[in-house]
């Protein structure tokens, strides 16, 4: 049985990876995320990684954690980095750890045709 | 006989209690800080402060998991009590049995974390005290740690009521 509270998915072009996360960002779920990500970022080597996160429902400090230790693998290949659509929850996080001005952060208004 | 003119102070009544007692594993988290959620949802707190109860359980939840019981990874257990009162506020404590903390002023330090490698941001106890009015934290080494927070709840007036929102 499973016990996940989160997935990823991938999407590449133009030498970027973007790992879409849906549910909760938790320090349970990012030891698999972290796994996931990691695996593609590091045999793909792209020139960009992109976390989306609009699909975010839930991330208390372990996920602050899991988004600084992306964009340093990033930086140990040379690789750019950016967190996509971070919701209100996760700005506040980023806000008190003092973080959001390291992270180039990305806005889009529609998402699928709806912005959480 | 003349009747006192001293100001009464007002004292508030408990309602409602809850207790949880569980292994500390991490999977565990989700189910505590839902746990607590759904408890303190008869107050009709606004998403704003659901979601900072949520992240202050699941932040004490986790370093109990992470830390107090690090010697022996899936054995101990954690107990979380939940008082609502009439006023409402709520009352959370998380105890464990597990290590005990030191130095609990240096481990409330934002961004201060005794495992770097484990990509700790170290930020745990600041969010407990952002997201909550009152925090204390109080530690014996070898016997363990109780964390006890309270926050009033529907008391953010330019917040949409829960009830109101599409979950």
């Amino acid at each position: 049985m499973s016990f996940d509270n989160s997935a990823v998915s991938f999407d590449t072009g133009k030498g970027i990876l973007t790992a879409t996360i849906s549910g909760e960002i938790d320090h349970h779920s990012a030891k698999s995320l972290r796994e996931k990500i990691d695996a593609e970022l590091f045999y793909l080597r792209p020139d960009k990684l992109i976390i989306d996160m609009s699909r975010v429902t839930f991330m208390d400090s372990s996920g602050l954690g899991f988004i600084i230790g992306r964009m340093k693998n990033a930086e140990e290949i040379n690789c750019g980095f950016a967190l996509k659509n971070p919701g209100e929850r996760v700005k506040k996080l980023l806000e008190l750890a003092g973080a959001e001005r390291i992270f180039n952060i990305t806005e889009e208004k529609t998402i699928k045709g709806e912005k959480r | 006989m003349k009747e006192s003119t001293k100001a009464k102070k007002t004292i508030r009544t408990q309602v409602n209690e809850m207790r949880l007692a569980f292994p500390a594993r991490s999977v565990n988290e989700r189910a505590a800080r839902s746990a607590v959620a759904a408890f303190i949802s008869v107050l009709d707190p606004t998403l704003s402060e659901l979601s900072d109860v949520k992240c202050a359980v699941s932040e004490a939840v986790t370093n109990c998991i992470v830390h107090a019981y690090r010697d022996t990874p899936g054995k101990g257990d954690i107990y979380i009590n939940v008082r609502i009162f009439d006023d409402h506020t709520v009352k959370i404590t998380v105890r464990d049995k597990g290590c005990g903390i030191e130095n609990v002023e240096e481990a409330k330090t934002p961004l201060y974390t005794t495992d770097p490698e484990g990509e700790r941001s170290g930020m745990g106890f600041a969010v407990m005290e952002s997201f909550t009015d009152k925090l204390t934290v109080l530690s014996k080494v070898g016997k363990g740690t109780t964390v006890k927070m309270e926050k009033r709840l529907g008391v953010e007036p330019d917040e949409i009521k829960k009830t109101d929102g599409k979950s």
